[in-house]
């Protein structure tokens, strides 16, 4: 998977779990002070995300995961 | 100092009936039943199929994400609290958090996030349980989603009392204006159960009506045919206000809730007490707390939910404690039962039929039971001077609440 289609990827599951415009969603986005997506939701995007790339990412990893680009580059990395 | 007088200033709500107060009332005068059968696919095992479902769906007003992390009880106690808040002229009043505070509560809470969730848990494991199912399944949700809407810092409170709840939460509303604690209250109940499980367990206590084929005709307070009371859905949500601090702003003032009477019957955990024993002493209170005259109060809308044996306890008790001359209303042979949020829409009623005139009617009384001594407007309404009007709420567990309002 190219990192484009990660993202593509991450902004459909951030628009059906929060809400979040896809327009808005780019690497260089912080989760939480760009797209508004607070703590419980940040749970169900990251299974959410383990479920549509078939990776796993452990609870210690996605506070290391700050922006959108660092998730790309972790599901990147795993898949 | 003498106690401050208390005040209803905003009134909101989304039943079986409509979608607001409004489409409610003029449901309810209209005679209206909200009762329909049930045809979802997990109903067909039922021995109970029929249920007062909601006029309008929580989707239809809060946006998809909002419902995500919202128990449906939830969801339309917030729809409820922001209509009575816009409805009290609250909502750019800058009203001080700090003198803002809710009583809401819920006979049963979050029951179906509970369920859903373990069938979650059971066919894909722990780690797909959302992380929103603690805030939507605990009592206190209700309560402190309308306390996060509207900015209450006085304090957020869930009573839980059963099918009392709605009316004991108007009631701590009250006390807490009294005693000085805030000048505004958001206060009601809500209650959001119609599923498979709580359907069977109350069928199991052979509680509810299973005239499957006739679901309008159903719900038949006082009628020898009454066969147990039809599940409702619903919340109802007042805004009570220290009488001063309403007028100091102008608002507009539905009614006056001038006393309240809490008991409880330490007699069984699900049967009222066979003399009706709690509930005399919670109609009593209450017109002693209000300080009215009891031929004052000419109307009662009453909890009778159509069982066979709870109808009839509180005629007895009304009889005792009030008087053989108020007229009497069953809204929830329109309504059904709201469980957790009977009190507080049936609280509505008794103040729009205080403000308005008018006793909503009772449906399905075809064929009175013979302990029928007092008078109810069967099937249609009656036009009459209501100066002061009694609300009866109680619940398992052996509370009685009863709650006075008067002419503002």
């Amino acid at each position: 998977m190219t990192r484009d289609e990660i993202t593509t990827g991450l902004a459909e599951i951030l628009e059906e779990v929060a809400g979040v415009n896809p327009d808005d969603v780019a690497e260089g986005k912080s989760f939480t002070d760009d797209l508004d997506v607070d703590s419980l939701s940040m749970v169900e995007v990251v299974v959410a995300a383990e479920e549509k790339f078939g990776v796993k990412i452990p609870d210690n990893e996605v506070q290391n995961l700050k922006t959108v680009g660092d998730a790309v580059t972790y599901i990147a990395a795993q898949s | 100092m003498s106690r401050p007088d208390v005040v209803v200033t905003g009134l909101g709500a989304t039943t079986p009936l409509g979608g607001d107060v409004a489409s409610t009332w003029d449901a309810m005068l209209a005679g209206r039943s909200g009762v329909s059968a049930l045809t979802q696919e997990w109903a067909a095992q039922l021995p109970v199929r029929i249920a007062a479902q909601l006029a309008v769906e929580p989707s239809e007003v809060l946006d998809r994400i909002r419902l995500r992390r919202l128990d449906r009880s939830e969801a339309i106690a917030i729809i409820a609290a922001q209509q009575a808040w816009a409805d009290a002229g609250l909502a750019d009043s800058g009203l001080d958090g700090e003198r803002l505070a809710v009583s809401v509560g819920s006979g049963i809470g979050g029951a179906t996030t509970l369920l859903a969730q373990d069938d979650i848990l059971e066919a894909s494991g722990p780690r797909r349980v959302s992380p929103h199912t603690i805030p939507m399944l605990m009592p206190n949700g209700p309560a402190a989603w309308v306390g996060l809407e509207l900015g209450a810092k006085a304090g957020v409170h869930s009573v839980a009392s059963a099918c009392a709840t709605g009316a004991e939460a108007i009631a701590l509303g009250l006390d807490i204006i009294r005693a000085g604690r805030a000048d505004v209250v958001v206060a009601g109940g809500t209650e959001a159960v119609i599923h498979a499980l709580p359907i069977a367990g109350f069928s199991s206590m052979r509680a509810m009506s299973t005239r499957n084929d006739e679901p309008e005709r159903a719900s038949r307070p006082w009628d020898r045919g009454r066969d147990g009371f039809v599940l409702g859905e619903g919340a109802g949500i007042v805004v009570l206000e220290r009488a001063e601090h309403a007028a100091a702003r102008g608002a507009r003032v539905y009614a006056r809730l001038a006393g309240a009477g809490i008991t409880s019957d330490a007699y069984d955990i699900v049967q009222p007490h066979a003399e009706g024993e709690g509930a005399i002493r919670a109609i009593a209170r209450a017109i002693a707390d209000a300080d009215v005259a009891k031929r004052d109060i000419v109307h009662v809308n009453a909890h009778a939910t159509s069982t066979p044996v709870g109808d009839m306890l509180e005629i007895g008790a009304l009889h005792k404690a009030l008087g053989n001359h108020p007229v009497l209303a069953a809204t929830k042979s329109m309504t059904g039962h709201l469980l957790g949020a009977a009190g507080a829409l049936e609280s509505i009623a008794t103040i729009l039929a205080i403000r308005d005139g008018v006793v909503p009617p009772t449906i399905n009384l075809d064929d009175p039971d013979d302990g029928l001594t007092l008078e109810v407007a069967a099937h249609k309404a009656r036009h009459m001077e209501i100066p002061a009007a009694l609300n009866n709420a109680f619940g398992f567990g052996g509370h009685n609440v009863a709650l006075v309002f008067t002419r503002a």
